[in-house]
């Protein structure tokens, strides 16, 4: 399997509208063979539109795909060959796991005895041979997920395409089944495009990522770049759960800028050449120390704090009633008054262009997870979708 | 245990009604009798009562004598083959018809509520007005005749009604909506991922449909043939009104008809019923002998 299987799957202006609702806008990318590519947004930002192009399923209002020199996006799924796993697994009920796995090779028309040893390949690959002759519906979620995977790459398909392959399975099980599609991966050397709405699923499995908002995308790099150099303050929001706040710009000299509202002022790396106006600081929660840092330091008052083993995760709010999101080694309580900061090259600052508000909520459902939600921050999945 | 120690015999009657609890049996069962009563008021004491009839002939001749007469009068045992004859073929068209229909209304489809609903007209105007429908549409004198008759197409007017065809058209058009309401409801059942990921797996749409959609359908089908075929059975007004109720539609329900309420021979009448259901039980117990060797699970819809 050293040898790749093709050089480049191209996407060329991918657009998708139901309607007059566009799902998903000019979408332009390559991906290289044995790539690990994940799809990242959350629900409602074409991510899944955009696999359900790539396997056939959907036809495209606008664009093309080609494989190589092949232009692929006119094909019918079934001329295609790119393997597929499912959200919900679709297993035929009424096949047993091998004949599941041996579907795709009957419908080509293998021969029986090649047949039979690529099934064994499979079920071996994904260690379901105790229960390769069990109906799918004997089995736990998590074997189901295996046979829906070995059936995907049974014929060792070009691309294997994964719609949120792991979103129904406990929280142990999907720690699990991501080192394992991580595993067949590497062993196999397939390319895989993965769409999830979780970007700690995404950081750890791909080699890059695409993230999508409303049908666009935001950003395209390698994980590290995603993480640590987001494009926009959506992006920064998204990944890292950043807080982002809004503020007003009052002097710039090179790379850093100066940001303040009534409340703090900080000093921050200019991220998207911002010269005045209105700017949206982002802060990683992670990234605050309780102190004064390069200048950096915020009067806060906490409202809660959650324990999380190694630390605490903070809501904490400043004397105008801005909630910030922190977490600190140091025990803190409720009602406690502190001053924290940030060092400056850790606050990125990005435009405020509009669409903030959606992201703000983000990182509030983010960092806060149980807290109590602030009625002013809409609800991340009505801003997203 | 410890608090049958302390407050005695009581904790012993509590455990009783926890025991017939743990299987279901509770005071909420009483909304079970009304539907029992109604069972049995209507449906389990006429036919043990119309059992009993039957083997008590008024002609005398011992208990089997209506049995023995109606299996060795030609005029009466024809009666089987043919409700057989336009029974089968009825339910077997609209199972038929009604799955290529289904299979492409599973989906979201415009206009989908108004076919459902032409559809189902028929259902609900019942056996009487089709079959007056249908002789004004297709009698001698009928549109359809002078339509065709006007365009030269045919000479002489086709006889559609009073005739096999005309029973046969009117059951179809009466149990075709019934099956097809059915089908869908199985069809929809039906996960639709489960057609895309045969279809990424390299099966064109009859491949789909013959190894994916057939197999989990069968199992429904077999339901609504069943159904179907009961339902067309027990044909009775259509084969009055638009058949040939002395000669090629005298089905069964009109020689239990003519036994009971021409010849007042109610034994006989009973008899005849009581052969009827019997014919109905075997061919609904070989379908579902069929059914049974098929793949029953669940089909991975919502319905």
């Amino acid at each position: 399997m050293t040898d790749p299987h093709f050089r480049e799957l191209r996407l060329a202006g991918v657009s998708r509208r139901y309607g007059t609702q566009h799902a998903l806008s000019n979408l332009d990318l390559t991906i290289k063979g044995q790539e690990f590519v994940a799809l990242l947004g959350p629900s409602g930002c074409g991510k899944s539109t955009a696999l359900n192009c790539l396997a056939g399923l959907l036809p495209l209002s606008d664009g093309s795909i080609h494989l190589d020199d092949k232009r692929i996006d006119t094909l019918p799924p079934e001329q295609r060959g790119f393997g597929m796993v499912f959200q919900n697994y679709a297993l035929f009920p009424h096949m047993s796991v091998r004949k599941n796995i041996g579907f795709g090779l009957k419908m080509r028309k293998v021969p029986r005895a090649e047949t039979a040893r690529r099934i064994d390949e499979a079920v071996r690959l994904v260690q379901l041979e105790e229960h390769q002759h069990k109906m799918p519906g004997q089995l736990s979620g998590g074997q189901q997920q295996r046979v829906a995977i070995a059936r995907a790459v049974a014929l060792h398909p070009p691309v294997v395409l994964m719609d949120e392959p792991l979103s129904n399975l406990d929280a142990k099980l999907r720690l699990e089944m991501r080192m394992e599609i991580r595993r067949l991966h590497q062993e196999l050397g397939l390319t895989t495009i993965y769409v999830t709405h979780d970007q700690e699923e995404a950081l750890s499995m791909a080699d890059r990522l695409v993230v999508l908002r409303d049908g666009f995308m935001q950003q395209c790099g390698t994980p590290e770049e995603v993480y640590d150099f987001p494009a926009n303050a959506y992006v920064a929001g998204f990944m890292g759960y950043r807080n982002l706040l809004e503020l007003d710009v009052t002097g710039t000299s090179g790379d850093t800028l100066t940001v303040r509202g009534a409340d703090l002022t900080l000093t921050g790396s200019n991220r998207e050449t911002v010269t005045s106006g209105r700017a949206v600081a982002a802060i990683r929660p992670e990234d605050f120390v309780v102190g004064v840092v390069d200048g950096n330091g915020v009067e806060v008052t906490v409202e809660i704090a959650e324990y999380h083993g190694r630390e605490l995760s903070v809501q904490a709010v400043t004397k105008t009633g801005r909630r910030i999101y922190f977490r600190t080694g140091e025990r803190v309580a409720p009602e406690d008054s502190l001053t924290i900061g940030v060092p400056a090259h850790r606050v990125l600052v990005f435009r405020a262009d509009g669409a903030d508000a959606g992201v703000a909520g983000e990182v509030a459902a983010g960092v806060a997870g149980s807290l109590p939600s602030d009625a002013g921050v809409p609800h991340p999945a009505t801003a997203a979708s | 245990m410890s608090a049958a120690t302390v407050t005695g015999p009581a904790p012993r009657k509590v455990a009783l009604r926890h025991r017939l609890a743990e299987r279901n049996i509770d005071r909420t069962l009483w909304l079970l009798l009304p539907a029992v009563a109604f069972i049995v008021v209507l449906f389990l004491y006429p036919f043990l009562y119309g059992l009993q009839l039957s083997f008590q002939p008024e002609k005398g001749g011992g208990a089997l004598a209506n049995y023995r007469e109606f299996f060795t009068d030609p005029y009466l045992r024809k009666t089987i083959w043919t409700t057989l004859g336009l029974g089968l073929p009825a339910a077997l068209v609209n199972v038929l018809a009604s799955v290529p229909v289904a299979y492409l209304m599973r989906g979201r489809v415009r206009g989908k509520r108004a076919l459902t609903t032409i559809l189902v007209v028929p259902i609900t105007l019942g056996t009487v007005l089709t079959a007056q429908g249908l002789v004004m549409y297709a009698g001698p004198t009928g549109w359809l005749n002078r339509v065709l008759l006007k365009l030269h197409i045919i000479d002489t007017p086709l006889t559609l009604i009073h005739n096999w065809t005309g029973v046969f058209l009117s059951l179809v058009i009466t149990g075709f909506p019934f099956a097809f309401l059915l089908t869908l409801s199985y069809i929809s059942g039906i996960d639709p991922s489960l057609e895309k990921a045969a279809a990424t797996l390299g099966a064109g749409p009859m491949q789909r449909f013959r190894r994916i959609t057939m197999p989990l359908l069968a199992p429904g089908l077999a339901i609504t043939f069943t159904l179907s075929f009961v339902l067309a059975f027990s044909v009775f007004p259509s084969a009055q009104l638009v058949g040939d109720p002395a000669g090629s539609t005298r089905v069964i329900s009109i020689a239990a008809y003519d036994a009971a309420f021409q010849q007042f021979d109610y034994s006989m009448g009973s008899t005849i019923a009581m052969i009827m259901a019997v014919i109905m039980l075997i061919v609904v117990g070989l379908v579902m002998a069929w059914r049974s060797l098929l793949y029953r699970g669940a089909t991975g819809g919502k319905g």
